[in-house]
């Protein structure tokens, strides 16, 4: 069907600026209400303590001070668990205030509202938890250990899950290859850092039994669907609403403790309660991503094929699950082959608790984790035989394909064309010129190394074909739906189940509406994070807003003109056959004067004075979207660095990405998606880690301990990017919001390592911190580290 | 993040601020507010009130004062750096305020609340140090003291300042032609100090360095300078950087490597102070 596209392709400003820019957006905190209660927690200063007592008399007593909750009091259901990925694992269970023991920082034991923030947080500091303190344990290898202090006692070990993968191909590889190289890979605790911190707003009807929470989540819906059990609210009851949301990264792809307790103290006190999360609690009370450990293997040959790789993860749990915690390294165990083609593979790992902040999605969400070890390990790989590293990569690449192409993990890839993302890459940043430049530095003694860091690599996104998620234990489906109306002046309004919460997808879905039906961009708007404006949804995570959700939009969008066909038709009196669409007109073939506008038809669809039989009047159509297969773009990133040697320092003096998100909706979205996940891949490789005590207090517990790099941190990108259309959806689109979050670690891990390799140097550590590199280089001079 | 319950003067006039903190031996004053309002939000520091001395108009100012250079406790960091006269007659001073923290900081920031704060890791104590400054106090009944920066700076945030006394002006000497380096090596741009170098070239008296973040205190690195005047180059004198050193190990780096690292920026810091 022919229509002139005009807006998909092409850099839109975003619809959604001016009011963020102007500071008229509405988050959590802008939100106030008559009679609004503040709500402070009680988290007491222990890591692991059996709770003997809590005395909440003082508080009561304090000024403005409206009622003060322990579990006792509220008597509320476990939060919910979603993804029991085996049989046999085993489950904590998790309330929203401890009961019996306090496991880690973020356990509140009591909940405390009154009628100003201050007053709420001074009474909460007055509510006394008598306790026994209990040895805790925030490393999982100590935690696995025999004689480690158990989190949960009725679970009888730290060691709550175990999941293999199961293998593919000949697994004689790693015992018979002529190059096996074996390496061991620790990634750091990484603490999220939205800008805007967790925060909600609970209100209800009390004598309907009916409540709102206004949360700034990622998942309104998913909120709304696990959330009642915990706080006995129906779920036609509840309302969950995530307003302008200020960043997630998979830290708000989660059902948490406060979202319960302000709907269960505003049920208690019949008034609406607030609560806003401020930093110190974002940084113990709210998920941190990795804290892992692999075992890698690289089985080869010593001209350079891979035959084989292996991996075998060590997973940080936390004290508890939330939503998805264990789900995390599974679903990174379909991507440790990347883009490459091993004729064997394995993966499996081992969930371990721990007394710290429960670990679950960010950014990435087990794909970096695997990407980081296995470029990693190819790295190792070229520097054990000799070869160039960007040689070994074009020796494994899968050559390019455009339908679907069984990986060895045993998934389907939708297309791919890596070669040409490298190739450009390399062109771009000048590979050769960059490795004269490096050998000349080598021979003169330079104190300032260079180092070439390479990455290539492949993203398992769109989450997810509703049947894989079954087959993987996930509790929910993986479908996104869209409802597109256009009233009868022609204003277009969609009312879509992802919610975006920065990304710009309200511009990426109004473009692809206004070229579907012909309208000007100005004239679509976009609902959305609202369960009673868009009841039908599973929200925004795992780049799946565009391949999902803008899926489901397509498919209304087809049934919104299939139905304006026909009323077009009949006021045309043509047979529907005979017309044909473009320009957002339906014409007459042959007879172009004849024509009706999609916004004429609104209008008489609206009006419904003259209509076929059987036709429902208006232009309102819904349709969902079940992907058949995951997205899987691909790429290479390129990192270029200068090692001080004499003092560990690194600093980044080119980036260079190519990638392959398949069709491009909005170039300049997408670049921003990938300035901003190519950030934090670079924070995760020299900057950030979450840091324990040997007591298990976090030291690294504010942002000036917390090292978040600033614009002045951060290099200038240079990004281009081939199209290579994905077969798993008709708009071809893979998605972009995760790719540089998981290209970036290695690139730049994997300079560092290069820029010294010549003093025998083969790992520095993550982050690449100064003194860890300092460190490598003098042992690997030998001296004392 | 809130603060527990503190009350709040702003002041106008230095007498009006000694007032209220001889009143009050819970009151802070507020400066900048860099250090002490985080430790508030952490409910760290607990004071009773806050004495705002932002507004007071005489204590901000860069002036010369015969072969010194007066400089008033409440200017900030921005004007530091951006000071003509500081520019031409003791740059490291201008140099070293232009790399604290960040724009937003510097414009709020002030040497006083700096020096006053004396936390080791800041910058334009070392300076002071280095170049031999001082520190005017003012305290009731118009008392005044002047003290020199090393003797100022007396341990881990303890200045020598009593409660019921101000930081009024910091004096430092003009340094002229004589070359100046001030280094140090950071994380982030914005962060403190993990270690800091600060070196003036063989004057009269001979070279000068000083330390950041490497003790309780700035200190000088009284060793290096020695080797120095003893004719030793700068790689050989920098060597004996870390003695006398007792820097803390902190989530940012060990003692150990700050002592190793202290030994590549002085060196660094003395080429480029005598090669200016």
């Amino acid at each position: 069907m022919a229509t002139t596209q005009t807006y998909v392709g092409s850099t839109v400003l975003r619809k959604e600026d001016p009011e963020l820019l102007t500071g008229q957006a509405s988050y959590v905190d802008n939100q106030t209400m008559p009679g609004m209660l503040w709500m402070a927690l009680v988290r007491p200063p222990y890591v692991h303590a059996r709770i003997t007592s809590i005395d909440t008399s003082a508080a009561t007593a304090m000024p403005g001070v409206v009622g003060v909750y322990t579990a006792e009091d509220l008597d509320l259901g476990a939060l919910p668990f979603v993804w029991p990925i085996t049989e046999d694992i085993k489950v904590p269970v998790h309330y929203p205030l401890a009961k019996d023991k306090i496991r880690f920082h973020g356990d509140a034991v009591a909940v405390v509202v009154a009628e100003t923030r201050g007053q709420a947080r001074d009474a909460a500091e007055a509510v006394h938890a008598e306790v026994e303190e209990l040895a805790a344990v925030t490393d999982p290898e100590a935690a696995m250990a025999e004689g480690a202090p158990i989190l949960h006692e009725e679970l009888g070990t730290n060691v709550t899950v175990h999941w293999s993968h199961g293998g593919g191909g000949d697994q004689s590889v790693f015992e018979s290859a002529p190059v096996i190289v074996e390496e061991r890979y620790s990634q750091p605790r990484l603490i999220p850092n939205a800008i805007e911190a967790r925060g909600c707003l609970a209100y209800g009807v009390p004598a309907m039994g009916e409540y709102t929470l206004i949360s700034s989540t990622q998942i309104p819906h998913i909120v709304r669907a696990t959330l009642g059990g915990a706080v006995g609210i129906a779920e036609s009851k509840l309302r969950i609403v995530a307003p302008d949301v200020g960043g997630g990264f998979g830290s708000k792809l989660n059902v948490y403790a406060e979202e319960a307790l302000a709907l269960a103290t505003a049920k208690a006190t019949g008034r609406p309660v607030k609560w806003i999360e401020d930093r110190h609690e974002n940084y113990v009370a709210t998920i941190h991503g990795r804290g892992v450990i692999h075992d890698c293997t690289l089985a080869g040959t010593e001209d350079g094929q891979i035959l084989g790789l292996k991996f075998v993860e060590i997973a940080d749990m936390g004290a508890y699950y939330q939503l998805l915690t264990p789900g995390i390294p599974e679903l990174g165990g379909w991507v440790y082959m990347g883009p490459y083609d091993p004729k064997a593979y394995w993966y499996e790992f081992t969930g371990v608790v721990t007394n710290a902040t429960p670990t679950d999605a960010y950014r990435g969400a087990g794909r970096p984790e695997a990407t980081y070890v296995l470029e990693r390990l190819v790295d190792a790989y070229a520097r054990r035989i000799g070869m160039d590293p960007a040689e070994v990569r074009r020796k494994n690449l899968v050559p390019k394909f455009t339908e679907a192409r069984p990986a060895i993990s045993g998934l389907n890839v939708d297309s791919g064309d890596y070669h040409a993302t490298f190739d450009r890459a390399l062109e771009m940043v000048g590979y050769e010129d960059l490795r004269r430049e490096q050998a000349e530095r080598r021979d003169r003694g330079d104190v300032k190394q260079l180092g070439i860091g390479l990455c290539t690599y492949i993203e398992m996104c769109g989450l997810a074909p509703s049947n894989i998620l079954g087959a993987l234990r996930y509790a929910a489906g993986g479908w996104d739906a869209c409802t597109v109306q256009v009233t009868w002046t022609g204003k277009v309004v969609l009312k879509i189940g992802t919610s975006p919460h920065g990304q710009g997808h309200v511009t990426t879905w109004a473009q692809i509406a206004a070229d579907a039906l012909g309208v000007p961009i100005e004239d679509v708007e976009v609902l959305h994070g609202d369960t009673a404006v868009a009841p039908l949804g599973m929200d925004t995570y795992g780049s799946r807003s565009v391949s999902v959700g803008a899926t489901a939009l397509y498919l209304a969008l087809e049934k919104i003109k299939e139905k304006a066909r026909t009323l077009a038709a009949h006021e045309l009196e043509a047979a529907e056959d005979d017309l044909e669409f473009a320009n957002g007109a339906y014409t007459v073939k042959g007879a172009p004067d004849r024509a009706r506008t999609i916004t004429d038809l609104a209008a008489t669809s609206w009006q419904a004075h003259s209509i076929p039989e059987g036709f429902e009047p208006n232009l309102e159509a819904t349709a969902v979207f079940d992907p058949p297969n995951f997205t899987w773009p691909g790429g290479a990133h390129i990192c270029v660095s200068e090692v001080d040697t004499e003092t560990g320092a690194v600093e980044i003096l080119r980036y260079v990405a190519v990638d392959d998100c398949g069709t491009v909706i909005n170039p300049m979205i997408v670049e921003g998606q990938l300035h901003g996940g190519i950030a934090q891949g670079i924070a995760e490789a020299l900057f950030e880690e979450a840091i324990y005590d040997e007591h298990g207090n976090l030291i690294t517990s504010s942002m000036s301990q917390y090292l978040v790099p600033a614009a002045t941190e951060i290099p200038t990108m240079e990004l281009d990017r081939t199209e290579t259309p994905s077969t798993t959806n008709p708009l071809g689109v893979k998605g972009i919001g995760e790719a540089g979050t998981i290209a970036a670690p290695p690139a730049v891990v994997n300079s560092v390592v290069d820029a010294l390799a010549h003093l025998g140097v083969t790992d520095v550590g993550k982050p690449a911190t100064p003194e860890r590199v300092w460190g490598a280089i003098q042992r690997a001079k030998g001296g004392a580290a | 993040m809130i603060p527990a319950p503190f009350e709040y003067e702003r002041v106008e006039f230095v007498d009006h601020a000694l007032q209220l903190l001889t009143a009050d031996p819970e009151a802070k004053v507020l400066a900048g507010g860099h250090s002490l309002l985080p430790l508030m939000r952490l409910r760290l520091a607990r004071p009773s009130m806050l004495v705002d001395i932002t507004r007071i108009a005489d204590l901000s100012y860069v002036r010369e004062d015969g072969d010194r250079i007066a400089i008033g406790a409440l200017t900030r960091h921005h004007d530091l750096a951006n000071s003509e006269l500081l520019q031409q007659e003791c740059p490291i001073v201008a140099y070293a305020a232009s790399g604290i923290g960040d724009p937003q900081v510097r414009h709020v920031g002030t040497i006083g609340g700096s020096c006053a704060h004396a936390d080791p890791a800041s910058d334009l104590p070392t300076v002071l140090v280095a170049l031999g400054g001082e520190l005017v106090t003012r305290g009731p009944e118009g008392a005044s003291r002047t003290v020199p920066a090393d003797a100022f700076f007396r341990g881990l945030f303890e200045p020598d300042l009593a409660h019921d006394e101000i930081l009024t002006e910091i004096r430092v000497p003009k340094t002229g032609s004589r070359g100046w380096s001030y280094l140090k090596f950071h994380r982030r741009q914005m962060d403190w100090a993990l270690v800091g170098v600060a070196a003036l070239a063989p004057g009269r008296h001979g070279a000068s360095v000083a330390l950041t973040n490497m003790a309780d205190r700035p200190i000088r690195a009284t060793g290096v300078e020695e080797a120095l005047a003893a004719g030793g180059d700068p790689g050989t004198a920098a060597e004996r950087a870390p003695e006398g050193t007792s820097p803390p190990s902190d989530a940012f780096a060990s003692a150990g490597y700050r002592q190793e690292l202290v030994k590549v920026l002085a060196r660094r810091a003395l080429e480029e102070a005598m090669s200016r």
